[in-house]
């Protein structure tokens, strides 16, 4: 959903981004340009069907005239604004940026773009010490019912699961984020646990999620027991047959059995956010 | 409210009165069964979030914590989701989340100044005599090292600092606790002297008399204000040249006139009292010394820039200020010099006493804005800026206090003659703070240009003359400079010239015989600590630069230890988000570049 929706007129503006001279609408973000002019762009806590919260830093490019680097997901891109994507500044950030996340967070199980860039990056947090002797979040997952897995030792904070949950998608507002510093995490009040709490298990956070740390009680299990294997999973897109909405769904399938189900995130309809029966509710086709 | 879930604890009695109390103008939340949150309520209820804050003050105060049913109920009568409410009360850190073991909660300052002279000794006595005690970031006392805040169930928060030469003891603590009277001296040793301009009644009116203040000249610039009107104001303030004194130094005419210019409406005017700069007290004792001053120049301020409403945003650790700063509204309210139709005229002008609760990232304005909307106190990505987009998204001018207090003398001598103070571009005074190994510590004014030599002599010199190892410049953002710096001029262009800040106007020394190692550690350690967690750099590179300081002490480093400080500092400045990321290592790299962190072992 990058397109503009169609509004009150907008004034068309050029900025130089790359040194290429390009022609943007008012009010496109710099993202939306690298993204239109195909430079590849990392990304943690952007998504297209969320508000940019513009916290995970790895999407930074300089500016010139600006003291600091800005993120590009978030910053509309100005008339005249010259425009670095690939400065030494910039992938010097980036990298230490993945850094630091990899130091202190387990990014094993992240999506496969969020590995390509970091391979690109050449991340390699070595030289912050070994985890055990350096602040880590490890911890034990959260596994509190048979839908899904809260593991925040793979948490990077991106506030994703949070606007999902709010006003992005579900308005059910059962997780924020608590604690401050290094300290703070994604927590419901007073950590209760997710069937005392507000959840609706919509299932939208896991739908989000960029490093696994929110998954299928399925794939959670499958990668427990190391029989989790994308490469043979078949993706099947239907319609939901539960309600008259008309919700896209996208069946993961392995081993002729369900797995996961997501939704296209520029699905008119969805907007990449389920229901409980649509994200959960398969069990019947297997039966 | 229909789309709300709550939780089924109870209040107390205490937590239901405390609340109610707060409520007591415009009741209970009432959301009707069949209005969607989401769609109407809501809405319905924006404004009802900023009380959030100062409901979290009633709760702790009232069970020593902020308990699930105390939560829940203000979460209810103030239609806030709970998980929300839990993530901006886990953010402060005097508010508690666990049943509270006593009724008094000591917070012991171990900061850069008051371990200098037995802050930890302070701790472990403290403890040993049986009390609940947490270690605290910079309370604000520096002049009277050390210091402790203390917070209580259902009493005002006391504070007790080092009286004159002697230390502060567990004894003396406990005299403060039984006593519940103390009324700290002011430390301003120009006291009463006829070139102060800024600190002219601190330690000469009586702080709760508003007949005395007038006596002094009081509400004459209020008065001056109105006659010549707002446009002439920001005028004379733009001609004094006057900047910033919360640490970036940006010109007060050209923000005002911003905010002035501004089509939307309503309009407010913030006074960012948040002062937590680690050696900082200078706006504590302009609050508690004269706190009509502020409320009157905050009152100027609104009227020139066109807001109705004020905000005096308090750090929590100031109980003496907050409680002289209410009265001060209340004086002013009952005087006509706040409320509706000011001074005969057809000005109208209010303001909020907001408390923080423990949160150094709570000075960064737009975090401040959060923090009084209800939110988690984390900065918003600028641009935009609040002169478009601030409290509320609306128009806003944001002020230090020694800023504000500034444009009183500006409006009594003029501004040509305000500037001819100072130099070229750094025209006036400016607060000093003096803390650390100087003889008379205390807030000293003095026209920009002084050099820092003449800084410290006027304090009295180094202590038992010994030799000065290192000055932190600026505060714990600012940086370290040694007696190669003692000549030059405290301008704002000298010192940006130099490669350091004068940032919130700290100097405080260090002698040959003082363990910079553990300083510097302690900076590092403030900056993890007060890391508001929002975005990655700053989150967890204030960490990992924590960890190198600790390698140093132990003497431990890795071999690419100072490559990796030097990395974390550069991308710190260049990816964070707002300031404290982006100042949070130049402290620590001054002292590596000084060669502080070797020791003399």
């Amino acid at each position: 959903m990058n397109e503009i929706p169609v509004g009150a007129p907008r004034s068309q503006i050029e900025v130089q981004i790359d040194g290429k001279q390009v022609k943007a609408v008012e009010g496109a973000t710099i993202l939306n340009i690298c993204q239109k002019e195909g430079i590849d762009t990392p990304t943690l806590c952007w998504a297209e069907n969320l508000t940019p919260v513009n916290v995970c830093r790895v999407c930074v490019v300089e500016v010139e005239g600006s003291r600091t680097l800005v993120p590009s997901c978030s910053r509309p891109a100005e008339d005249g604004m010259v425009i670095s994507t690939d400065s030494d500044r910039v992938r010097k950030s980036r990298k230490l940026v993945f850094e630091l996340l990899d130091s202190s967070v387990e990014m094993d199980r992240s999506t496969a773009e969020v590995k390509e860039w970091m391979e690109h990056y050449e991340v390699d947090s070595s030289r912050m010490g070994s985890k055990n002797e350096i602040a880590t979040v490890a911890q034990p997952p959260k596994i509190q019912d048979s839908l899904y897995v809260r593991d925040y030792e793979r948490c990077i904070l991106c506030y994703k699961c949070v606007e999902a949950c709010g006003e992005d998608a579900q308005h059910t507002f059962a997780i924020a984020t608590a604690g401050r510093g290094f300290d703070a995490h994604i927590s419901t009040e007073f950590d209760v646990s997710l069937p005392d709490s507000a959840c609706v298990y919509c299932g939208n956070c896991i739908g989000v999620c960029p490093t696994g740390a929110l998954v299928f009680k399925t794939e959670h299990d499958m990668r427990e027991e190391g029989t989790w294997d994308e490469e043979t999973q078949e993706v099947t897109t239907t319609v939901c047959s539960f309600c008259g909405v008309g919700c896209n769904l996208e069946l993961h399938v392995q081993d002729e059995k369900i797995v996961k189900v997501t939704s296209p995130a520029d699905h008119s309809v969805t907007s990449g956010h389920l229901c409980i029966k649509g994200r959960f509710g398969w069990q019947h086709v297997q039966s | 409210m229909s789309d709300l879930k709550f939780g089924t604890e109870e209040p107390t009695a205490e937590e239901k009165t405390a609340i109610d109390e707060l409520l007591s103008e415009i009741g209970p939340a009432e959301i009707k069964l069949d209005e969607r949150f989401v769609v109407g309520g809501r809405t319905r209820v924006k404004d009802r979030r900023r009380l959030l804050l100062p409901a979290l003050h009633e709760l702790q105060n009232a069970s020593g914590w902020i308990s699930p049913g105390g939560l829940n109920y203000a979460c209810k009568v103030l239609g806030i989701p709970p998980a929300e409410a839990y993530g901006v009360a886990t953010f402060y850190h005097l508010f508690s989340h666990e049943s509270p073991e006593a009724k008094d909660l000591i917070h012991v300052c171990d900061d850069v100044a008051c371990r200098l002279v037995g802050a930890e000794t302070l701790i472990k006595d403290l403890k040993d005599s049986g009390y609940k005690v947490k270690p605290s970031p910079c309370l604000g006392q520096c002049e009277r090292a050390p210091s402790v805040l203390i917070q209580r169930t259902n009493k005002k928060d006391l504070t007790a600092v080092a009286e004159s030469n002697n230390s502060l003891t567990a004894v003396n603590v406990e005299q403060v606790l039984t006593s519940e009277t103390v009324t700290p001296q002011m430390t301003v040793p120009q006291k009463g002297s006829e070139a102060l301009s800024l600190l002219s009644r601190v330690g000469v009116v009586d702080p709760e008399s508003i007949e005395g203040y007038i006596k002094l000249n009081g509400y004459d610039a209020l008065k001056k204000a109105l006659t010549i009107g707002p446009d002439k104001v920001i005028e004379e303030v733009t001609t004094s040249k006057l900047s910033g004194r919360g640490g970036a130094a940006f010109p007060t005419g050209v923000k005002w006139r911003a905010v002035a210019d501004q089509v939307g409406r309503p309009r407010h005017l913030v006074c960012n009292a948040d002062e937590s700069e680690p050696g900082t007290f200078k706006d504590r004792t302009i609050m508690e010394g004269d706190p009509f001053a502020v409320i009157e120049a905050m009152t100027i301020a609104g009227f020139s820039i066109g807001a109705e409403q004020g905000w005096l945003y308090l750090r929590g650790e100031y109980p003496v200020a907050a409680e002289r700063l209410e009265n001060a509204i209340t004086e002013a309210r009952k005087k006509g010099f706040l409320g509706e139709n000011i001074a005969g005229t057809e000005f109208n002008f209010d303001i909020h006493l907001y408390k923080g609760a423990g949160a150094y990232i709570c000075g960064e304005e737009t975090a401040l804005f959060n923090s009084i909307e209800g939110f988690r106190g984390e900065p918003r990505n600028k641009p935009p800026f609040p002169t478009t987009h601030g409290l509320f998204g609306e128009p806003t001018a944001i002020n230090n206090v020694e800023t504000l207090v500034n444009v009183l003398s500006i409006l009594t001598l003029g501004g040509e003659k305000y500037a001819m103070q100072g130099t070229g571009n750094s025209t006036g005074t400016r607060l000093f703070c003096l803390s650390g190994r100087v003889v008379n510590p205390g807030v000293y004014e003095h026209p920009f240009g002084i050099t820092l030599r003449e800084v410290i002599e006027a304090a009295g010199g180094v202590t038992n003359s010994k030799k000065i190892k290192a000055i932190l410049l600026g505060g714990a953002a600012g940086s370290f400079v040694t007696s190669n710096y003692l000549d030059l001029p405290m301008t704002l262009e000298d010192t940006r010239e130099a490669g350091v800040s004068l940032g919130s106007g700290v100097v405080m020394v260090f002698d040959e015989s003082d363990d910079l190692p553990d300083t510097v550690r302690r900076i590092a350690q403030f900056f993890r600590d007060e890391s508001c967690g929002q975005c990655v750099p700053c989150r967890v590179g204030t960490v990992r630069q924590e960890e190198v300081l600790a390698r140093f002490t132990r003497n431990t480093p890795f071999d690419t230890d100072e490559e990796l400080l030097e990395d974390l500092s550069t991308v710190m400045k260049d990816a964070s988000i707002c300031g404290l990321g982006h100042t949070a290592s130049g402290a620590v790299l001054s002292a590596i570049n000084l060669g502080l962190l070797e020791r003399t072992l």
